[in-house]
């Protein structure tokens, strides 16, 4: 049986590993390179590198990041940030990445999304989607870190972006993120039943029954960041909690 | 120090391959003519894409006897992923186009019961006459699969869906549709059997 993936994500800026809450007042969390081995070795069953850099250098940083993470990492490696065409996501697979995540790009030309799937597999193909909850009911997809709305329904994009080949989805609630309230249920449930991809939960855990929530909302996989990296809780006794819970973990 | 011909399928993302070798302490060259495959002491091939686009790059580069020859010749050689696949006679994800041959499997697709892609862990089962594969979780990424183990070969199976081939081994041949060079320690140390199986004669 499949087992349910703890994810710890680094999201990187010049080199070194940030946290903020949406992404305002980032402060240094550490060094990419000795996380990911830290989290291998409490075992992780993946792990997720998120460029937030704002220029050029930055991005040139991330790649260098990459190179090195992946020389010691024995666990699949999904990188993100600034994926803008084809060829970008090319340069991060040739740098050791194993799957390319998309976000604003794919919004804004949902092309990318086919040729990315044509030309490096669906398996490969991570479509981020940044939802926001809508007064009137339902989700609508933002982009550019949760600063502009497109007027895109969260659930028709899903369908969307799997319809075009992607592969799976990591789907971050944009009210929850930061925010250490847990991840946003219905959200996730809506969009799990709306697609046959895998689903990956973002944004707002805190605690170990947040993940087990989540999983249990229907995610496949649960990501978290400040938990991680603020030492409360190591992925093995988040793991070992889960387990408790009946969910099916790697040990 | 072992060294190790990769062979460069175009569609693949060799990186993590090579990293994983370069862990085992080999060194890797990426291969892509008939010649280096059928010389090298140890040979790769890794599959990521589909299965027509892969055995495209493998007829026009005069790849798919090279290959074949060598595995029915029992000299070390290890399949990952798609590479287990198109071992094969074919798939149903690319009707038409003539896998390597090597067994009569067929690949098809997971049901619809489960999500596809499987993307994750999942625990791999030897037979007890595997001599590379033990029990452990495996890394996978992939949407199509074999549902039975080749004749003359043995075998690791899983569950998704039903039960689908994990890996299967013959001598010093080992094809695993999950990545060992993605599965941590457990992967490490199947890489490093299979470098040492690959050693030692083939038991009688």
């Amino acid at each position: 049986m499949l087992t349910a993936r703890v994810i710890p994500c680094l999201d990187c800026r010049d080199g070194r590993v940030v946290k903020g809450i949406k992404f305002q007042g980032l402060r240094d969390a550490g060094c990419p390179v000795e996380l990911s081995m830290n989290y291998e070795r409490q075992g992780a069953d993946e792990l997720i590198l998120l460029d937030v850099s704002a220029t050029p250098e930055g991005r040139s940083h991330q790649h260098e990041t990459v190179r090195k993470v992946r020389e010691g990492l024995s666990i699949p490696l999904t990188c993100g940030g600034g994926v803008r065409v084809t060829d970008d996501a090319g340069l991060l697979l040739d740098a050791g990445a194993d799957k390319v995540s998309v976000n604003t790009a794919a919004v804004v030309k949902p092309e990318l999304i086919d040729d990315l799937a044509l030309r490096y597999g669906s398996q490969c193909t991570v479509v981020a989607i940044d939802a926001v909850r809508q007064n009137g009911g339902g989700w609508e997809v933002v982009v550019q870190s949760g600063r502009e709305r497109t007027g895109r329904d969260v659930i028709q994009w899903a369908k969307e972006v799997v319809a075009r080949g992607s592969g799976e989805i990591m789907l971050t609630s944009w009210d929850r993120d930061g925010t250490r309230s847990g991840y946003e249920l219905d959200l996730l449930s809506a969009v799990s039943e709306a697609v046959t991809v895998p689903v990956i939960a973002s944004g707002g855990a805190a605690n170990p029954e947040h993940l087990v929530d989540a999983l249990k909302a229907g995610a496949n996989a649960v990501l978290a960041a400040s938990i991680f990296h603020d030492g409360e809780y190591t992925v093995a006794s988040l793991k070992a909690v889960l387990q408790d819970a009946g969910v099916e973990v790697r040990p | 120090m072992n060294d190790v011909a990769v062979i460069r399928t175009g569609t693949a993302n060799l990186a993590s391959v090579l990293a994983g070798l370069k862990r085992a302490k080999c060194k890797a060259v990426l291969v892509d003519e008939p010649g280096a495959v059928a010389s090298a002491d140890y040979v790769v091939l890794p599959g990521v894409g589909a299965f027509a686009a892969i055995m495209d790059q493998l007829n026009s580069r005069g790849l798919v006897d090279a290959i074949r020859q060598r595995v029915n010749e029992a000299r070390p050689t290890l399949a990952i992923c798609l590479g287990l696949q198109v071992l094969g006679s074919s798939s149903e994800e690319s009707p038409g186009t003539e896998g390597i041959g090597v067994f009569d499997v067929r690949a098809s697709r997971f049901g619809e019961a489960v999500r596809v892609p499987q993307l994750g862990w999942n625990l791999v089962r030897p037979a007890p006459d595997c001599r590379l594969l033990t029990g452990g979780y495996g890394y996978f990424a992939n949407s199509y699969r074999l549902t039975e183990i080749p004749q003359g070969w043995a075998g690791a199976m899983a569950d998704y869906g039903g039960a689908f081939v994990a890996a299967i081994e013959r001598g010093p041949i080992l094809a695993c549709q999950f990545h060992p060079e993605l599965s941590g320690k457990w992967g490490a140390s199947l890489i490093e059997r299979w470098l040492g199986a690959a050693r030692e004669p083939a038991p009688c």
